[in-house]
């Protein structure tokens, strides 16, 4: 794929006009603004949620109760989950959609800019009463971030109407956000940006888009059955009124399976952008790419029961499930021989992008690994509810999801900011991180396999050592962020200058605009040849 | 307990005190002691070293590539994307891997759902935060409650071996014979698991699922609730005893002679009166053990989930409402009904105490044929 930019000294300063302020943040339009603000919303979000991981991990230190109680321990579990699932990870992939989409493809800005504007400032207030709703009396929502029903029903406390409610609103954001990433992708590609041009981060965030789309409309649907089982008398989810339990669980996996995919595919495209950069050589097998991210979206729809296998279904089901699960190893197996068929013979350097990047690949593969593993139904009856299912879904989540982030956040910064980051501190940040991240999440595959169950506040005394470590490990990961703020807020104060290219291998229309990009780019469209 | 101790140990010293203990420490799956556990452990280490293989040819190759490819070392990068023959290879050498791994994996699934000829059929319903045992065809069935203390918990004294994994009454099973368990619940979903058997299937409230084992050992088999369940999650282990059948069937005439006996007592009871201080003694005892996790050891509860006992106007005035939500429950709620789960005279004895303790001196008596009378007037 090759483009290039005819006539960007169109960009003139002179319609550059904007509040100054608060204003210019709350009545924004502008697809950089509203990218920035995507981002720093969900590292706010971050820092919370891995607070809340910090006192789950100060109360499992030792065996015993000595901090919370538990109560208060599920409502820690219940809230990472919910902040980290959709106000860190999902936000952020918004932003760096927000942010890049629009200069990837040629594009003046997203295509409903106004909408663009609502679906941000809608999320901070769903966060604001999903976090207020802890200090009502009975506290917060304590289900679990899959509340299961009838927990989340009968047996929960009040402020589950403010959870309901503010799933709602992150909901309707994801798809308002989903909505402005398709249309702007069908309509404002420039001209010569044919399909299979596309970069891949934007081939992945069409069909993310297209996820949510699908699968959002199904959370508002179980969420709102939760809200009238409990307070308007209705029965789906009770027996004793003709419902079902596990009806719940069908509905919210058939959410919840096509959102942990929502969470990887813009992590794949992500990490086909960068590994190519740094490795000076074009992305091997870019159209099998842009097929194997299809084929995992259309299974995605096909494997939710896999995480039902315990709730007695019928062999034939079990069976069907277990097939299409382990299929989907397949087209994440592509991917990931496709990383490094790129790298295989190419010249590479190792600045700190390229550290996460190849940091996601081994450790989101592992993450696979455990995954093909839990697929194989009668050993899942034995890993199902335990550490090892934890240890699994951290590392596509952390080591996946978040790892991708930050490559990310490291790639582009020069690019959002005009200056280069502090590439010692990064590095700093990289293998902190990563030690930090293993002594976390590595030891919970041993307590999961060793029979520790999952959501407990206290536990027998075999399992005492191992997390200790993990407890450690988890301290030290959370202190490493520390360091990635540093590195955020110097190089967004200043820095050596960066380039429009910024780096050597770095291809695409996001690198012909200046560094940092004006806050109009694109207003003429570039000719891709 | 050197693992207790260890903990307060400085940071390196835990860390080498952990490595010594490496053989204490568990680190893979139980091989358990059915035929069942073991082939599935047999599948799950299979797929674990097809998945070290696949491992160590990627990050082989990824490693390699990491070190030879490196733009340090001067060379030129290749400008080679795409090859149709690699691709089509890549993808079908996992299809063969995982069609030769689903077929024992079918194999073992289809056994272990085959619940048909069971021998013995127990019914296991899952409530917060304890299991119930019914042996079909018998009279025997009991509550099985955590043993451990509460001090134990609290860090107060030091913890037991079994730690949160010991029960009052254990499930008794005989060896050699099938095993089948009707798994339910009274209110949210539980999952009973006991590693040793690999059996987990969750018990949901108005349906029944169904289990099976064989054990041919006898022994002692631990586990846990595995599906959240609310704040005592933690605390509602599993523990099951397998006996030779001579041993089994000896062990179930004396439950039912046991239990006979407990419901002959009862109504020998309707007709003598109990001292306050015996009431409250009994009282304290039952609460401690049933009521406290929600209402709290101090009548106070959790505001917003768990109504105060302290104070409350049910406990100070309406005594027959009292008598009737400690034996029925409440409905929508997380009240249970009693009257199954503890005795007339435990019953009688926990009202009493909380009409008389943490201040609500009502200073009145509840005696078992008080209970009585409003279990039969229910009845009629």
């Amino acid at each position: 794929m090759s483009a290039v930019v005819t006539d960007h000294e169109h960009d003139h300063e002179h319609h550059d006009h904007k509040p100054s302020g608060i204003k210019r943040w709350l009545y924004t339009t502008n697809h950089k603004d509203i990218g920035t603000m995507y981002l720093v919303f969900a590292l706010i979000m971050f820092f919370i949620g891995g607070a809340m991981a910090m006192v789950i991990r100060a109360e499992l230190f030792q065996p015993g109760m000595q901090f919370v109680e538990p109560n208060f321990f599920n409502q820690m579990t219940t809230v990472h989950g919910l902040i980290m699932v959709f106000g860190a990870v999902m936000p952020a992939f918004t932003g760096l959609a927000n942010w890049m989409i629009p200069m990837m493809i040629g594009a003046p800005d997203m295509a409903l800019p106004r909408m663009n504007n609502w679906s941000f400032w809608i999320l901070p207030f769903a966060f604001l009463i999903l976090l207020m709703s802890l200090f009502m009396p009975g506290g917060g929502p304590s289900f679990g971030w899959t509340f299961y029903a009838p927990l989340s029903t009968t047996y929960s406390s009040d402020s589950t109407a403010l959870f309901v409610f503010s799933v709602h609103i992150m909901g309707i954001s994801s798809i308002m956000g989903a909505i402005n990433v398709i249309v702007t992708i069908f309509n404002l590609r420039a001209p010569g940006m044919t399909w299979m041009k596309m970069p891949l981060f934007v081939w992945t965030w069409l069909i993310t888009a297209f996820l949510l789309i699908m699968v959002m409309p199904v959370l508002a649907g179980v969420v709102t059955m939760v809200l009238t089982d409990k307070y308007f008398g209705t029965s789906f989810f009770d027996a004793a009124g003709g419902g079902d339990p596990v009806l719940f669980q069908h509905i919210f996996w058939f959410f919840g399976h096509p959102e942990v995919y929502i969470m990887i595919l813009p992590a794949f495209g992500i990490v086909s952008a960068i590994v190519p950069t740094f490795a000076r050589k074009p992305l091997f097998g870019y159209a099998s790419m842009v097929y194997a991210t299809s084929s995992i979206a259309l299974l995605s729809f096909l494997v939710w029961a896999h995480h039902m296998f315990t709730t007695g279904m019928p062999v034939a089901g079990a069976l069907f499930f277990m097939y299409c699960t382990m299929l989907i190893a397949v087209p994440t197996g592509v991917k990931v021989f496709n990383w490094v068929a790129t790298m295989w013979r190419g010249a590479m350097t190792f600045e700190v992008p390229m550290m996460f990047a190849l940091a996601f690949i081994v450790l989101f593969t592992i993450g696979g690994f455990s995954g093909l593993m839990l697929a194989i139904t009668p050993a899942d009856f034995q890993y199902h509810d335990t550490y090892f299912v934890v240890a699994h879904f951290h590392y596509v989540l952390v080591t996946g999801a978040v790892f991708s982030i930050i490559a990310a956040a490291y790639y582009w910064l020069p690019k959002w900011t005009g200056h280069m980051y502090d590439e010692k501190l990064g590095q700093w940040h990289f293998w902190c991180s990563l030690i930090s991240v293993n002594l976390l999440f590595f030891p919970m595959h041993f307590v999961g396999l060793a029979g520790m169950p999952r959501r407990i506040p206290d536990y027998a005394l075999q399992f005492a050592d191992f997390n200790a470590f993990i407890s450690i490990g988890g301290f030290l990961f959370g202190a490493s962020q520390l360091i990635f703020v540093w590195v955020l807020v110097k190089c967004a104060r200043g820095g050596e200058k960066a380039t429009a290219q910024v780096w050597e291998g770095a291809e695409g229309l996001e690198w012909q605009v200046p560094s940092p990009a004006p806050y109009h780019t694109f207003d003429t469209p570039p000719v891709i040849k | 307990m050197t693992k207790t101790r260890s903990l307060r140990w400085s940071l390196p010293a835990l860390l080498l005190a952990a490595t010594a203990n490496a053989t204490d420490m568990p680190l893979n799956m139980t091989k358990g002691v059915t035929e069942i556990s073991q082939q599935v452990y047999d599948l799950h280490m299979t797929i674990f070293w097809i998945c070290c293989a696949i491992g160590a040819v990627v990050f082989g190759a990824m490693f390699w590539s990491i070190l030879r490819h490196r733009k340090a070392r001067g060379v030129q990068p290749a400008q080679f994307h795409e090859s149709t023959k690699v691709e089509i290879l890549w993808t079908a050498i996992p299809v063969v891997i995982l069609i030769l791994m689903a077929i024992p994996a079918t194999k073992t699934l289809i056994a272990m759902e085959d619940t048909t000829e069971a021998d013995v059929t127990v019914l296991v319903t899952g409530s917060q935060w304890k299991w119930h045992y019914k042996y079909l065809n018998t009279d025997v069935e009991f509550y099985s409650l955590l043993a451990t203390p509460k001090e134990q918990i609290n860090n107060r004294f030091a913890k037991g071996e079994n730690y949160l994994l010991e029960v009052d009454r254990p499930l008794v099973i005989p060896t050699g014979k099938k095993v089948r368990f009707l798994m339910t619940s009274d209110d949210v979903i539980h999952s009973w698991w006991v590693p040793a058997f690999a059996v987990k299937k969750d018990a949901n409230p108005g349906f029944i699922n169904e289990a099976w084992t064989r054990v041919e050992e006898p022994g002692i088999y631990r586990g846990q609730c595995a599906e959240l369940c609310g704040k005592d999650h933690a605390f509602m282990p599993v523990v099951v005893i397998a006996k030779t059948p001579a041993d089994y069937e000896q062990w179930l005439n004396g439950e039912a002679e046991r239990i006979a006996k407990a419901k002959a007592e009862e109504q020998e009871l309707l007709a003598m009166n109990m001292s306050m201080d015996e009431l409250m003694s009994v009282g304290e005892r039952t609460y401690i053990a049933y009521c406290a996790a929600c209402h709290q050891p101090n009548g106070e509860g959790l505001a917003g989930i768990f109504p105060a006992l302290k104070g409350s106007s049910m406990a100070l005035n309406d005594m027959a409402g009292h008598i009737d939500i400690v034996l029925n429950g409440k409905a929508g709620t997380s009240m249970q009904a009693y009257a199954k789960q503890l005795s007339l005279k435990e019953i009688a004895a926990v009202i009493t105490y909380e009409r008389n303790a943490w201040g609500n001196n009502t200073g009145e008596l509840v005696q078992a044929a008080d209970v009585h009378a409003v279990l039969q007037g229910k009845g009629e």
